[in-house]
């Protein structure tokens, strides 16, 4: 059993065995993050009346509050280790991940991947009713055998002390690693860097794919994610969908500077590695709705994401001080975020309403010529496996549905749960 | 007071001189506990100011450096991904075992300061008159990541050009006000403290003081403030200085901040500006990015000094590798001592994240002509973020007086290199002398 938070030292015999693992967090460390929290010292209040100038005062006091004197700081372990979870090394690095196979005899294989600032917590609430529908309103024919790895420099995979982990050899581990459990067909999903992920995957096309899924479509037709980078006006009419997507993206790249830094000096972010509440406040402004949704939900409406929800994912990357090495992701990747990839297998698209940007169906079209799936839903932002867990596992079943005529791959690997 | 009173020859400035002495020797000095400053009780009035920094705060300082967490290695052999970890952690042990901070109040309180309150807000300045008869007034405005300190090297030499290689018709009247939200200046309260604004608040400074004449000068955003002097010309300003010109012609400065092609027909020197501009708009802006549209999300700054510090030690590629060999032992420009009393000062005023506001408020382009047409001088130092060209530089100041390239220094000049900059000032400015002051 390894029992390890950040350095997971590789075994003496096979570091491509796929070692069962155990999440448990040093006494020492949970008692200097609460001090930590509780000796926060703040900057002064914004000099505007709304969100304008980053994460307000009131929200960044709200969250070091709650953290220092509510939190649960046992359970996020406990959460952890419900489910089954291994180590393998892959390319060279220790990779995490969750796996949970279904009882139903043809459930299909799912990798699964988190973005920033995420982590296997973001889709921990979707597992049990993806591999267990039955007793989750759905049928045993909607079953999945569940992955979900913790990208390099997150969580409990390694760090890279190299360069080159970027999206596209992170696609190629994911597909090691499906593999290396036995599985001779699966589906991917993503969003946020899941999906550039995901997308890799389905640029790579391994035999294996036979389809994935995205909530964060890269759909944007060329000269519109330019115009919009660039406050560029749009050069002719076009419809009103359209439009409103490139107006979504206009403003989003107004506001993910946090973007570009990471991108060019992740490690002069070192403040992140030393702060849990400046750390907590960084990553609660990753985009505009998501950190109005955060601060409903410390001002006691939660809708979605609950503060527990929230501090699990920043204890998590702070227990683990990965702040500044998930943040070379960033540094790593050379990929435009929104524009297509030359995908040809089949692609399932859901559009949630407060997603970075709305993609229209038409930019879809386009994007994946193989496009089996397109929806928008009525409720969900950029994190929906987190938000609507119930919404996206029907996402999940119907999107997917059409893939399944495959039978399930020869086992020849298996692991006591 | 005979000869004070010859000296200065005007009469607001004698009774502000009157007042300064007799606060000084009777009156309670102000402490600077967090910058909270009472707002001054009469209009205008000027208080002297001396810093002291609470025994807490600076414990607490100490125990906080001491207890770091610091990240992982970064994974390339140079700067390419940002401050080295090898420097950060150079940088915490020296901070933790070398540095004297107990000697920083000294520092601080070697030179006379003021506070005064401009348009609502509390100005911090220093303020050294020169002895000699026909001192200029000089106001010199910081930048970002910088304060009073970056210009403290300097004020002996211009104040008292004798003693430094220098004649006494080389002399300045010194004054050097710490930006709103900056060291031990106020933090605005409300938005409209830009460049622009700050910028008024300066000339009435100097009005403030007595001066009918006065001179400015400025890098980084004392650049920018010193340029929207000059756009705002008030009678009273005779002529700027900058180390940092705002001269780049729009289109060349577009084609370098959207990667476009190297616009055809450039001279050497104007190629060498638009690489270097493209350079730190790739890969050396998104800090100024990041604070001009997120600045309260950098909350981590106010609560780890070292997070701090490695934030701050960033600002520029040529600068951060000067620094990072002072750190490891070389002499440099700035030495680790220089690094960190700017640093620890930031840190006890809790100045991270309101000096950070300033770029939200700023809606001016940092490299572009300001329409300046007063006299202005430019000095070109090599490291500097770009080089201006001569040729750039007529163009953006059709009333340009003086131009010249010097050998040595960076974007922090009048720190790094006091005495080829004290040069510069004298040479830069010596033909106004007559009209100034007699």
């Amino acid at each position: 059993m390894r029992t390890a938070q950040t350095t997971i030292v590789p075994t003496v015999d096979d570091p491509q065995a796929i070692r069962p693992f155990e999440v448990q967090f040093l006494q020492n460390d949970l008692d200097d993050l609460r001090q930590r929290v509780t000796a926060t010292r703040f900057p002064e209040k914004e000099t505007v009346d709304d969100n304008s100038q980053g994460i307000p005062l009131k929200t960044v006091k709200a969250i070091a509050k709650y953290w220092a004197n509510d939190y649960d700081f046992g359970k996020l372990q406990r959460k952890l280790n419900a489910y089954p979870q291994f180590v393998t090394e892959i390319g060279g690095l220790d990779i995490h991940f969750i796996h949970v196979r279904a009882k139903e005899r043809n459930a299909l294989p799912i990798i699964i991947t988190h973005g920033w600032p995420g982590s296997v917590l973001h889709q921990m609430k979707i597992i049990c009713a993806l591999a267990n529908p039955t007793s989750y309103g759905g049928k045993a024919e909607d079953a999945f055998d569940v992955i979900i790895p913790s990208i390099p420099g997150f969580g409990f995979s390694g760090k890279p002390n190299a360069t080159g982990w970027n999206p596209t050899r992170i696609a190629s581990a994911w597909i090691e690693l499906m593999k290396r459990l036995g599985y001779d067909r699966f589906v991917a999903q993503g969003g946020d860097w899941g999906a550039l992920i995901t997308e890799q995957i389905g640029v790579l096309a391994p035999p294996e794919l036979i389809g994935l899924h995205t909530n964060m479509p890269a759909a944007v037709p060329a000269y519109i994610d330019r115009a919009a980078a660039f406050g560029e006006a749009l050069p002719s009419e076009i419809p009103s969908e359209e439009r409103q997507a490139y107006e979504d993206l206009a403003f989003v790249y107004k506001r993910v500077y946090y973007a570009h830094y990471m991108a060019s000096r992740p490690q002069t972010l070192a403040a992140l590695a030393d702060s849990p509440v400046g750390m907590a406040a960084f990553m609660a402004d990753f985009d505009a709705r998501g950190l109005e949704l955060i601060q409903r939900a410390f001002d006691g409406v939660e809708e979605g994401i609950s503060r527990d929800d929230l501090l699990d994912n920043f204890s998590l990357f702070w227990l683990t001080n990965t702040a500044v090495s998930a943040g070379r992701i960033y540094w790593e990747n050379k990929l435009p975020y929104f524009s297509p990839k030359g995908i040809e297998v089949p692609v399932a698209v859901s559009v949630f309403p407060d997603e970075l940007y709305r993609c229209p169906k038409s930019w879809a079209e386009v994007a994946y010529p193989n496009l089996i799936h397109y929806n928008k839903l009525e409720k969900g932002g950029h994190f929906p496996a987190w938000e609507q867990p119930e919404i996206f596992v029907d996402e999940l079943r119907n999107a997917l549905r059409k893939l399944r005529t495959t039978k399930r791959s020869h086992e020849n690997y298996s692991i006591t749960i | 007071m005979k000869t004070i009173t010859e000296k200065i020859g005007c009469k607001m400035a004698f009774r502000h001189r009157l007042i300064q002495l007799l606060l000084l020797l009777a009156a309670p000095i102000c402490m600077a506990q967090n910058t909270a400053l009472a707002a001054s009780a009469v209009s205008g009035e000027i208080r002297p100011f001396k810093v002291s920094f609470s025994k807490a705060d600076l414990d607490d300082l100490r125990h906080r450096i001491k207890s770091t967490k610091l990240p992982e290695k970064e994974t390339v052999n140079d700067f390419s991904q940002g401050v080295p970890l090898k420097t950060i952690k150079e940088l915490t042990e020296y901070w933790a075992n070398d540095y004297d901070l107990d000697k920083l109040e000294a520092k601080l309180n070697a030179y006379p300061q003021f506070i005064t309150n401009i348009d609502g807000l509390d100005i911090h300045f220093i303020h050294v008159r020169s002895k000699e008869p026909k001192a200029m007034p000089l106001i010199l405005a910081h930048g970002w990541p910088g304060s009073t300190i970056e210009l403290m090297k300097i004020i002996d030499p211009l104040t008292n050009p004798k003693a430094y290689g220098g004649k006494a018709e080389d002399a300045f009247d010194v004054v050097i006000p710490s930006m709103p939200g900056y060291g031990f200046s106020g933090k605005p309260t409300s938005t409209g403290w830009g460049p622009e604004r700050i910028a008024s608040a300066y000339t009435e400074l100097m009005k403030r003081l007595g001066y009918k004449k006065f001179l400015a000068q400025g890098g980084d955003w004392g650049a920018l403030i010193v340029d929207m002097m000059g756009v705002q010309a008030p009678p009273e300003l005779v002529a700027i200085h900058t180390n940092m010109a705002g001269a780049v012609p729009p289109e060349i400065d577009k084609a370098a901040f959207t990667g476009a092609p190297m616009p055809s027909g450039l001279s050497a020197d104007e190629r060498y500006a638009y690489e270097r501009l493209a350079f730190f708009y790739k890969s050396g802006l998104a800090y100024a990015l990041e604070m001009a549209n997120r600045p309260q999300s950098l909350a981590a700054l106010s609560d780890s000094p070292v997070g701090l510090a490695t934030f701050l030690l960033d600002h520029d590629a040529l600068s951060l590798e000067m620094i990072a060999r002072s750190f490891a032992g070389q002499k440099e420009g700035l030495s680790p001592d220089d690094v960190l009393d700017n640093v620890s000062m930031y840190w006890l005023t809790n100045t991270a994240v309101s000096s950070s506001r300033l770029y939200w408020e700023n809606k001016l382009a940092f490299f572009a002509p300001k329409n300046v047409k007063i006299p202005v001088a430019v000095s070109v130092f090599p490291d500097e973020i770009y080089a201006a060209p001569k040729s750039w530089a007529e163009k953006a100041y059709p009333n340009l007086i003086y131009y010249n390239k010097v050998g040595k220094g960076g974007h922090f000049a009048a720190w790094e290199q006091p005495k080829l900059f004290v040069e510069e000032l004298r040479a830069a400015f010596g033909k106004l002398r007559k009209p100034v002051k007699g």
